[in-house]
């Protein structure tokens, strides 16, 4: 298995246990921290997917999402987002904005890794 | 109460003139059927039929006018409606034969839906509220970390060494963080319950939050009609009680004795002569020394807070029993002191020293009661040194299970041990 997966949270822990759980799978995980130059960053590594946390400094997962969508390059790149209970509002903008698929914090990690295994065309 | 209505102003004329249904209803061009149903008030009379009924009985038709109850019986039809198992076709029926309990039903009802009014505006304050949308973001970010980090560390059989160790210090961070989340929470859900309907405070709050605006220099100068009317008072009785300290303690004079005996408030007022209580104020509502208070009355309940970093102040229900503020109560015209340490119990817990001094009154003389107050400023202290007192701001909120003084259980530390419950050492 063989996959670049950009993750895009800036919770050094959480982001932790997700590189961990994805790279023993096989993926290749990068770590932003931060929203700002993530679109410069996905230009520049082409992941095939990208994880991204909805609440995130500077620049809201939600406006990285939609710029996601509005370039040609991108519009059609699995994204994974991240989201705590109670964001009930901003999901309905995500899904409108065109995101691929959620998870809900505290998440499952089994439930973590099949969803990427999905959005990454494994199963 | 809910008026009377037509059927049983018929039926009760009918019954005095002592005159049978089926004659009655011969006479006004009706069913005996129809009347029966008209009398148990489970059909609206027509005016031309209560006309023709009102003559077979001798008498005006405006006598048997609706009472005007048909407001209150909109509603009770609407109760009944929220209910499958009331019968809402015998609603008139309910109303005339029970008005008294048609009218508690009534009242229950709209008390109901007042309540929920009320738990709807506060759920949409709660729910759009920054600071309680932080919190819980904070926690559930530390409860989604706790959570996948444990589940590795417990289902990854080949896990290194080094992952395992940086995975072990990343759960200690994050229940540290947790457990600071969760006070945060609790404080602020605690703070909740001054809410009412409209989504304001107590009067007490309101000039504690206006006095705080203004690092309590509030001596003089107008007092914002946003504050309600018991606010507005209450801010009165502070400006003066501050005026007065000034005018016992003035700016050079206290500075000065600042200057000599440091923050003690008994070797303050002794120096200048003055009201120890005013020695207490000046020193708390110095901006630049940073120092808290409390005063209490009679029956422990703080009835000022001016709160410092730090050092948490409940906003509702007891304070912390271990306070001194407590004993300087029982005990009037002593110095109480100690140093305390607050949160949960650790090397680098915040310390602060705090003195009390608590007095007796008697404003009606000798044939009135004794009243009594006390008050604690609350000093920052450097941490570390010899063991302190442990103290909280209240049992509900304390991290302390073990605490001799508790009374209540912890919401914090109730899920975390069988020992949080209270004690009954007495």
């Amino acid at each position: 298995m063989a996959g670049h997966i950009l993750l895009i949270e800036d919770e050094p822990n959480i982001a932790e246990a997700i590189r961990f759980l994805l790279g023993r799978d096989g993926w290749q995980v990068t770590v932003l921290t931060t929203g700002q130059g993530a679109l410069a960053e996905i230009a520049r590594l082409c992941p095939q997917m990208v994880i991204l946390d909805l609440m995130l400094p500077v620049r809201s997962g939600l406006q990285i999402l939609t710029d996601i969508r509005a370039d040609p390059a991108t519009q059609n790149l699995p994204v994974l987002m991240l989201t705590a209970k109670g964001q009930e509002r901003d999901r309905e903008a995500a899904l409108a904005a065109g995101v691929s698929n959620f998870m809900t914090k505290p998440f499952d990690n089994s439930e973590m890794r099949a969803a990427v295994r999905t959005l990454m065309g494994g199963d | 109460m809910v008026a009377a209505l037509s059927g049983s102003k018929l039926r009760a004329r009918r019954m005095a003139l002592g005159l049978r249904q089926g004659d009655v209803a011969q006479a006004a061009g009706v069913s005996a059927s129809y009347l029966n149903l008209i009398e148990h008030n489970r059909r609206r009379v027509p005016a031309d039929v209560l006309a023709r009924l009102a003559a077979a009985l001798n008498d005006a038709p405006e006598a048997f006018a609706d009472g005007g109850g048909g407001a209150a019986l909109d509603d009770l039809r609407a109760v009944a409606l929220a209910w499958p198992s009331a019968e809402l076709a015998r609603a008139d029926e309910f109303a005339q034969r029970l008005p008294g309990w048609a009218e508690a039903v009534l009242a229950m009802h709209q008390r109901s839906l007042a309540q929920e009014a009320a738990i709807a505006a506060v759920n949409d304050r709660m729910s759009h509220d920054p600071h309680l949308s932080a919190s819980l973001h904070e926690v559930l970010s530390a409860v989604a970390s706790v959570r996948s980090t444990s589940v590795i560390l417990a289902e990854t059989d080949d896990l290194e060494p080094e992952w395992q160790a940086r995975f072990m210090r990343n759960l200690d961070q994050d229940s540290a963080r947790l457990a600071k989340g969760a006070e945060a929470l609790v404080r602020y859900l605690d703070s909740g319950g001054q809410i009412d309907a409209q989504g304001s405070a107590s009067p007490q709050e309101e000039v504690e939050a206006w006095a705080s605006g203004l690092d309590w220099q509030v001596a003089s100068g107008d007092i914002p009609s946003t504050l309600s009317a018991p606010a507005r008072d209450m801010a009165r009785g502070l400006q003066a009680d501050i005026r007065a300290d000034h005018a016992s303690l003035p700016e050079a004079a206290f500075r000065a004795a600042l200057s000599a005996h440091g923050p003690d408030p008994l070797a303050i007022a002794n120096a200048l002569n003055a009201p120890p209580f005013a020695a207490f104020r000046r020193l708390a509502f110095a901006p630049e020394l940073g120092l808290g208070l409390v005063m209490c009355d009679g029956s422990g309940t703080l009835v000022l807070r001016r709160a410092v970093a730090g050092f948490s102040l409940p906003r509702f229900g007891g304070a912390c029993p271990l306070w001194p503020l407590f004993t300087a109560l029982a005990r009037p015209m002593q110095a109480i002191e100690a140093v305390v340490e607050v949160g949960a119990a650790s090397a680098n817990a915040p310390r602060f020293a705090l003195r009390a001094f608590g007095m007796a009154s008697h404003p009606a003389g000798f044939g009135g009661p004794e009243l009594r107050r006390a008050m604690m400023l609350i000093i920052p202290a450097s941490a570390g040194g010899p063991p302190a007192l442990g103290v909280g701001a209240t049992c509900r909120t304390c991290q302390r299970q073990a605490c001799p003084a508790r009374r209540e259980p912890s919401i914090l530390a109730g899920a975390m041990g069988r020992d949080s419950g209270p004690n009954s050492g007495l």
